[in-house]
């Protein structure tokens, strides 16, 4: 590496200045959350066309979901959302202790959705809600169109799942930066960033809740 | 870019907001309007989005390139559902089977 | 490899030395070349499956290979061409290489990103290698279900994973990219001072970062529907096959624009460069990039005109097709303008460049034959539409990758080819290819359907033209292979600027710094302004 090329946090070596490294890494993370958009359109698409096609089935299949729980775990992720943001606060203002907390918290209120979640997906194989050989659904003769809610059901909340759990393990990252103090004032792209991903899998679910879980209330 | 610093109160607000859409979107749920329960749905859950984006990601101190690329991104995610919903919304309209 | 009169400099090739300086590295320049060498050796991996399906094409019996293995054989030769050669060919070698230099940055704005891209599709290039060895794929590189979720008993799940992992490695160089053009560019380069294979790389990268994810999550779910048996494509349950194809469309049409605009980008370089003149109407062809990319995006429904999709959509869809022929002809009809009255000097980067433009242009307009329904419906599923898209591919995309290839060898290795040598082999591919692929037109118009191991007599003499074609073609690809690995220790010196060319890259030394440029490098010119390079050169 040439001397004058030394390499900081603050300044990687192929950045001219500090605000052309941020905003660099704000776009880029920005355009990620592009791709992230059309990687659940898929799900979102499957979703509108048998949807569209089946509405009664998906109505009782969505009916066998506990909407409580469900609305509970949507209040739950929209808590870590604002401790997030109060954690990118702490960072700006340079307060390393509050940020430590904010990410903890983070961190306990996204373990808590999983937790949630895991029960949920353990009741549906309990009540044979799990599409394949042995799947049954009380109410309707369409067992097929049944499974069909189900498998969109189980593939959206497990992709969304799996981004919760690779932001619990990015705010892990950042935690144990944090505690070596390397986030300031100064310098605190990464938290901002990581921020930026956890409020997009927030918005996903923003969407996940009211498609799979009310779509039927009305007919209860 | 100057950065901005929104106070803690405008993210409490925010907050306190989105707690009320969601129970808001959940108690509508129970009230039949035909077919009016998925437009007030996706309609609450479009201002969320709004909030958590506009809010929470700072979107609103923004540049301009960073809203295009967020545009972009919806309009693409636009063109994905209506043209494959095109054909799935005109299936059947001739009387040829398969067509 | 490296002699003495190139050792008194430090380049990026000699800035640090061992094999953990370049597995690690995070220079843009040496990642470059990690991905030549990955995607030469997958290029000679689809191409020995597409020497076993010519031979097995050379008679009308299936007397070389079953059915059976008939079937894998296209499979593998189309998905080791196009996830694992033709996705990463000119945007992941000489993209990486040249676009930050090109613009005067220093590097990309990610290179640690950069280097995790080499290293997915190493990654996915094992998961397709692990299938292939295991029994090989037998679906078609389309996957179309219900055959590859239900019924094929072939490594489907571990090719597609393969193909998940290297489509983020496409994503990843795709996002560097558009960050990279938005962020980096050197003080004094304004977007339309940009030279147009960084406008068109540019473009590509809009598509890898829009359409790429779709396929990724297509692909979870096919992977989730064989494995897990959940049931979003399973027509027993009310689930669509005909949603998949347009999931799997809505990327692999603009796919197509991913292989094919960088070396329209290409192209441009080359036809400007060995024309002396600046590329007519600039702005026209610049944003005619930007144009396919988003005309590409609004089409793929002509791929399914056959397969029950709606014939309204359909139609919308044939119509719309047609209007990607007008970026391209903007492209053909600009380059044949810049040619007018310029000083030709008929090196081999520009015989491919003619290639190119001969072959594209063919390419393109049998595009329009099947775009049209009415055609569609007579030639679909047959050997013109692979003859299409060969011409496409290989006369094009290929074409500009070994044109771009020649153009900047002596600047990545500070060697010239062997120039006569190199003519030969740039005639002989151009004269196998079309030998190979001419013939699969008539083929096709015929009635010949593709992917069938045996045909009818009367096609046969057809056939061995295209078998006889693409033995030449075979031994057209090895020569390059050849002389350019002879180059690197016994070609000629090259100079900094070999062909006269514009363009900061040709600015600094050959081979490059580590950090590309002494200093940064302001930018006072329009692109391709070969009077002010005379005036400097002069002054």
């Amino acid at each position: 590496m040439l001397a004058s090329h030394t390499e900081t946090l603050a300044l990687r070596e192929q950045f001219e200045t500090p605000a052309q490294q941020k905003e660099a890494s704000s776009l880029g993370m920005w355009i990620f959350l592009v791709t992230e958009v059309m990687f659940f359109s898929g799900m979102f698409l499957a979703y509108t066309v048998y949807r569209a096609a089946f509405s009664q089935v998906f109505s009782v299949a969505s009916n066998t979901l506990n909407v409580v729980i469900g609305a509970v775990n949507t209040s739950v992720l929209i808590c870590s959302s604002f401790t997030m943001v109060l954690a990118v606060h702490a960072a700006q203002i340079g307060s390393r202790k509050l940020l430590i907390l904010f990410l903890i918290l983070t961190m306990l209120l996204g373990g808590v959705f999983l937790g949630v979640k895991a029960y949920e997906w353990n009741q549906k194989f309990e009540e044979h809600h799990v599409p394949g050989p042995t799947f049954h659904l009380d109410g309707t003769t369409q067992q097929g169109q049944a499974q069909l809610f189900f498998s969109l059901y189980f593939a959206m909340t497990g992709v969304h799942a799996l981004h919760m759990v690779v932001g619990v393990g990015i705010l892990l990252t950042l935690l144990i930066q944090a505690f070596a103090g390397r986030y300031t004032a100064e310098y605190n792209t990464p938290i901002d960033i990581a921020g930026l991903y956890w409020h997009f899998v927030d918005i996903v679910w923003i969407f996940l809740f009211p498609l799979l879980y009310l779509i039927g209330r009305h007919h209860h | 870019m100057h950065e901005h610093i929104d106070s803690i109160k405008t993210y409490a607000v925010v907050f306190v907001a989105l707690l009320f859409l969601t129970w808001t979107t959940t108690f509508v749920a129970t009230i039949d309007l035909g077919p009016f329960n998925v437009v007030v749905a996706l309609a609450i859950a479009v201002v969320k989005m709004m909030l958590v984006v506009l809010f929470f990601m700072h979107l609103r101190h923004s540049t301009i390139l960073m809203k295009v690329v967020i545009g972009g991104g919806l309009m693409w995610l636009g063109i994905l559902l209506l043209f494959s919903l095109a054909d799935f919304g005109t299936r059947g309209w001739l009387p040829v089977p398969g067509k | 490899m490296i002699t003495e009169a190139v050792q008194e400099r430090e380049t990026y090739l000699n800035a640090s030395y061992g094999l953990k300086s370049w597995l690690l590295t995070k220079d843009h320049k040496r990642i470059g070349l990690l991905y030549l060498g990955t995607i030469t050796f997958f290029f000679f991996l689809g191409g020995i499956f597409a020497t076993l399906i010519r031979l097995e094409l050379l008679t009308p019996k299936g007397d070389l290979v079953s059915a059976d293995i008939y079937n894998k054989l296209f499979t593998l030769h189309g998905v080791i061409m196009i996830f694992f050669f033709l996705i990463p060919s000119i945007p992941a070698t000489l993209g990486n290489f040249f676009l930050p230099m090109m613009i005067g940055a220093k590097d990309l704005a990610f290179p640690r990103i950069n280097l995790l891209s080499w290293y997915l599709l190493v990654i996915g290039g094992c998961f397709g290698i692990y299938a292939m060895l295991a029994g090989g794929v037998d679906t078609g590189w389309t996957f179309y279900v219900p055959y590859s979720s239900t019924y094929s008993n072939t490594y489907v799940v571990a090719t597609g994973l393969g193909i998940f992992i290297a489509g983020f490695s496409s994503i990843l160089t795709g996002l560097n990219f558009i960050v990279t053009v938005h962020r980096m560019r050197a003080p004094g380069m304004t977007w339309f001072r940009m030279p147009l294979f960084v406008w068109a790389n540019y473009a590509t990268a809009l598509i890898q970062v829009l359409g790429t994810p779709v396929l990724a999550i297509t692909l979870v779910l096919l992977i989730c529907e064989r494995s897990l048996h959940i049931g979003i494509f399973d027509p027993a349950r009310g689930g669509d096959p005909i949603l998949f194809q347009h999931l799997f469309w809505f990327y692999s049409h603009p796919a197509v624009y991913i292989m094919v605009l960088p070396g329209l980008g290409v192209v441009s370089e080359l036809v400007s460069t060995f024309s002396k003149k600046p590329i007519f109407g600039y702005k026209f062809v610049a944003f005619s990039s930007v144009a396919i990319a988003v005309l590409g995006f609004l089409v793929w429904g002509h791929h399914m005109f056959v397969s029950g999709q709606s014939v309204y959509a359909g139609l919308a869809f044939s119509f719309l097709s047609y209007f990607v022929a007008i970026p391209s002809a903007i492209k053909v009809f600009n380059w044949t303008a810049t040619l007018h009255k310029g000083s030709i000097s008929y090196a081999t980067p520009m015989l491919y460049a003619f290639g190119f433009i001969g072959l594209f242009t063919i390419g393109g307009l049998t595009g329009l034959f099947l775009a049209c329904l009415g055609v569609d419906i007579h030639v679909h599923d047959t050997y013109f539409v692979v003859a299409h898209f060969h011409y496409i591919m290989v006369g094009g995309a290929l074409m500009a990758y070994l044109g771009g290839l020649h153009y900047w060898w002596p600047k990545m290795t500070g060697r010239m080819y062997p120039e006569g040598f190199a003519k030969l082999s740039a005639l002989t591919i151009y004269l196998g290819f079309n030998l190979t692929f001419f013939p699969q037109f008539i083929l096709g118009y015929l009635g010949m359907p593709r992917r069938y191991w045996t045909y009818p007599d009367e096609f046969q003499v057809l056939h061995v033209m295209s078998t006889a074609g693409a033995s030449v073609l075979a031994v057209g690809y090895v020569m390059p292979l050849i002389y350019f690995i002879w180059s690197l220790r016994y070609g000629e010196i090259a100079g900094p600027n070999p062909w006269g060319a514009t363009g900061l890259e040709w600015k600094t030394a050959s081979p490059p710094p580590a950090h590309n440029f002494d200093e940064t490098p302001v930018v006072t010119t329009e692109a391709y302004d070969y009077a002010a390079l005379e005036a400097a050169n002069v002054g």
